[in-house]
């Protein structure tokens, strides 16, 4: 299936676009996204954490990916 | 519950003025208010300004639900929090923290929690300037 995520602070810098597209096989889930990305992105492994968000909510390792979800990529946050 | 509530995410100046008429009640015996500021050097290195960018639904739902946190846990009277988006110069003013309740130690701990958590879980992300770089704040080691 093909997915979108969309990429916000240092993850834009290590992608280089704030969309990425990418496919993963149907069932995949966001373990498998983060894997996924760390293989293609070494630079992933330097991050304190990331967080997957799914439809605006946090998501757990365990959950499956689906093609239409807003998938984004949810480094450490540092607001305030 | 939603009229106590006051969130807002913003892309122009905060007024901490506001925030604090939002909270004021007959009913409150003591508001605590909290601003952030933009410090002029991290780690003795000068900071020229800070650019904020957030993930604007979620980081306004993700606030939303610490702030139901916080009235539920301190039976707040009301609750504003104020976030800034956008490229803010040294002494601007990212966050505004306003809580009222009937007794003092209530207020100050429902703040402290509140700006506590804002940093842990809201999807908001800030980058410090200096003269010779940037650098994504805590998102490496």
């Amino acid at each position: 299936m093909n997915l979108k995520v969309l990429c916000f602070g240092i993850t834009r810098d290590i992608i280089g676009q704030f969309e990425y597209r990418l496919s993963l096989p149907t069932e995949a889930t966001v373990a498998d996204l983060k894997n996924q990305l760390s293989m293609q992105f070494p630079k992933f492994a330097t991050l304190k954490s990331l967080r997957i968000a799914l439809n605006e909510e946090y998501a757990e390792d365990t959950m499956t990916l689906k093609e239409n979800d807003e998938i984004v990529l949810i480094p450490p946050v540092s607001g305030g | 519950m939603p009229s106590m509530i006051d969130i807002q995410l913003l892309h122009t100046p905060l007024s901490e003025q506001a925030c604090l008429d939002f909270v004021k009640t007959d009913d409150t015996g003591g508001i605590v208010v909290f601003v952030g500021t933009v410090r002029n050097q991290t780690k003795g290195k000068a900071v020229v300004r800070l650019d904020f960018e957030a993930y604007e639904p979620m980081a306004i739902s993700e606030m939303r639900k610490i702030a139901v946190q916080a009235v539920e846990q301190f039976s707040l009277k009301k609750i504003s929090v104020h976030h800034r988006v956008g490229t803010l110069a040294i002494g601007e003013v990212p966050v505004v923290i306003a809580v009222s309740s009937a007794h003092r130690k209530a207020a100050f701990d429902a703040c402290e929690l509140v700006i506590d958590t804002l940093k842990e879980t809201v999807p908001i992300w800030k980058k410090e300037i200096f003269e010779d770089g940037e650098v994504w704040v805590s998102a490496t080691p």
